[in-house]
């Protein structure tokens, strides 16, 4: 496992994600289909080949630019709540960052932690809301002891909204009947964090 | 199912080329996905952006041109739109007069157009935003993600529309557009699921014989399934909730709005049940609208907005308009 992360490894992360996202791309859409509008993975796999692309054609030098980029491209790709509140999550721990060449797993969960922040204050979600939240703060807690804790703490957290009732989002109009299904935000948000262990093993 | 297209990932620009062939008054920018007035921006006069996902046609490219929008972003199905649209949009209607967004209440438009309107105001454009949110079906508490915006968007656009037409100011113009979202109800009604083109299947499972009352325009459950009920026990129901939730003290504007897939034959019959229903319970209706405005893909049902006029909404109710979908007047 590397001591230090550097921008080839935010790269791939990336990459990875993207990858994770076109595998699981119908998974997360017959998710979102159950408690929502069944658009979660075409929408995510649109966002993620776009960062990709911009990756390959702009290579930034550092983690926290890499992110950034990432970010604002998800932002202008996606749409729906997922781009707003992915591209947060990604500008903001890339902007946390800042314009170091390599970074440690601690400044990273640090940083991942003011994104999870962000994405807390921008949707207005708690935990236990059924949302991506619910995936992303055991993982950033977790991600303080190794990667494969905080994968495991994602995978966890995205089984765990299971029995919620939704409070944000589509789903909310559900009420009740948003209890049992997975939450494909959660979900997708695993796969993020499942990303990041994969390239940092 | 089948469907009238290539493929789905190109349904929207696929549309948008369609529309641009058709409405020569339109600017459509097919790479960026913005639908512009071709005479923006107008010397003097507020622009107004409206913007969602597509799938609800002809909300909203459908309702741009003279007396409504100046211009509309349409996201992929069922998906709002980009900031980076938006501000486009902003920028190419902006006179100088500013720009008001109209956002129907769903957690990804708000957070879309909020960044579009901080991206805006950083290139100098005056933004005002009015959040249209009229279905009474979804209770509006710290438990879900408030009321959907629904039917009551044509009635913001056309009314809005007129104000900015006649030279009203930024200020005036989101005044009228928040004063007839106030008084503006709606309740929707599914005969059958929709089937969005990415999925290929219906988004919700509604077994035959029975029908959602409370839908929203995405599929989404509303308040109960019942077995089918006759257009005149859906009348009564829709517009009882409407007046439970908001009882008119003065006349209203009706629409009765087609969800896609019911023909109008059926729609202009559950409007003689509307109207009965709102005659028996003392509502005088100023004027009454009935077509497929507010869609939902290839559902099956209808819903039902009243909005509470007064003096002057009945005069911009009445002004001229022109565009693809609605046009009086001129």
């Amino acid at each position: 496992m590397p001591d230090t992360l550097d921008a080839e490894l935010f790269r791939r992360w990336m990459d990875a994600m993207a990858a994770a996202v076109e595998r699981e791309a119908e998974r997360l859409t017959e998710l979102d289909s159950a408690i929502g509008d069944a658009d979660h993975g075409s929408n995510l796999r649109r966002g993620f080949t776009a960062v990709a692309g911009a990756l390959e054609k702009e290579t930034p030098e550092t983690p926290g630019a890499v992110l950034t980029l990432a970010g604002r491209t998800l932002i202008s790709t996606v749409g729906g709540a997922s781009g707003p509140l992915y591209g947060t999550l990604l500008r903001r721990t890339g902007k946390e960052l800042g314009d170091a060449t390599a970074v440690s797993r601690e400044e990273l969960a640090r940083a991942l932690g003011a994104g999870v922040g962000a994405v807390a204050r921008l949707g207005g979600a708690q935990p236990g809301d059924k949302t991506m939240l619910d995936a992303l703060l055991p993982a950033v807690d977790a991600l303080g002891s190794s990667f494969d804790a905080a994968r495991v703490a994602a995978d966890a957290g995205a089984l765990a909204t299971v029995p919620l009732q939704a409070r944000k989002g589509r789903a909310s109009y559900l009420g009740e009947r948003s209890i049992g299904h997975q939450d494909p935000g959660a979900t997708s948000a695993a796969l993020l964090i499942g990303a990041l262990a994969e390239v940092a093993a | 199912m089948r469907m009238l297209i290539n493929v789905p990932e190109t349904i929207v620009a696929d549309a948008l080329r369609g529309m641009a062939a058709a409405h020569p008054d339109l600017t459509v920018d097919v790479e960026n996905r913005v639908i512009v007035r071709r005479d923006a921006p107008v010397s003097g006069k507020v622009g107004l952006v409206s913007g969602g996902g597509s799938g609800h046609e002809p909300l909203h490219g459908g309702f741009v041109g003279r007396g409504m929008l100046t211009a509309a972003c349409p996201g992929e199905v069922f998906t709002s739109p980009v900031p980076d649209q938006m501000v486009r949009a902003a920028a190419a209607v902006d006179s100088g007069a500013g720009v008001l967004f109209v956002v129907k209440n769903y957690t990804g438009d708000v957070l879309n157009f909020d960044m579009a309107a901080e991206l805006a105001e950083e290139e100098d454009i005056r933004i005002a935003k009015v959040v249209v949110n009229d279905d009474v079906a979804v209770t509006d508490s710290l438990y879900t993600a408030g009321r959907r915006g629904t039917g009551a968007t044509l009635f913001v656009e056309k009314l809005a529309g007129a104000a900015a037409e006649e030279g009203e100011p930024l200020e005036r113009v989101a005044e009228i557009a928040k004063r007839v979202n106030e008084h503006s109800r709606s309740f929707g009604v599914a005969l059958s699921a929709c089937t969005t083109p990415a999925k290929g299947s219906p988004t919700f499972d509604l077994p035959p014989g029975q029908l959602e009352l409370g839908v929203g325009i995405h599929g989404e459950p509303g308040r109960e399934r019942r077995a089918m009920m006759t257009s005149r026990e859906i009348a009564d129901y829709a517009v009882d909730a409407i007046l439970d939730d908001r009882r008119p003290t003065g006349p209203v504007l009706v629409l009765v709005n087609g969800m896609g897939a019911t023909p109008l034959l059926e729609l202009y019959g559950f409007n003689a049940e509307v109207q009965r229903v709102l005659a028996q319970r003392g509502v005088v209706v100023a004027r009454t609208l009935v077509g497929n405005y507010v869609t939902s893909l290839d559902m099956a049902g209808c819903s039902v907005t009243l909005c509470q006029i007064d003096e002057e909404l009945l005069r911009l109710w009445d002004a001229p308009v022109q565009t693809a979908a609605l046009r009086w007047g001129c």
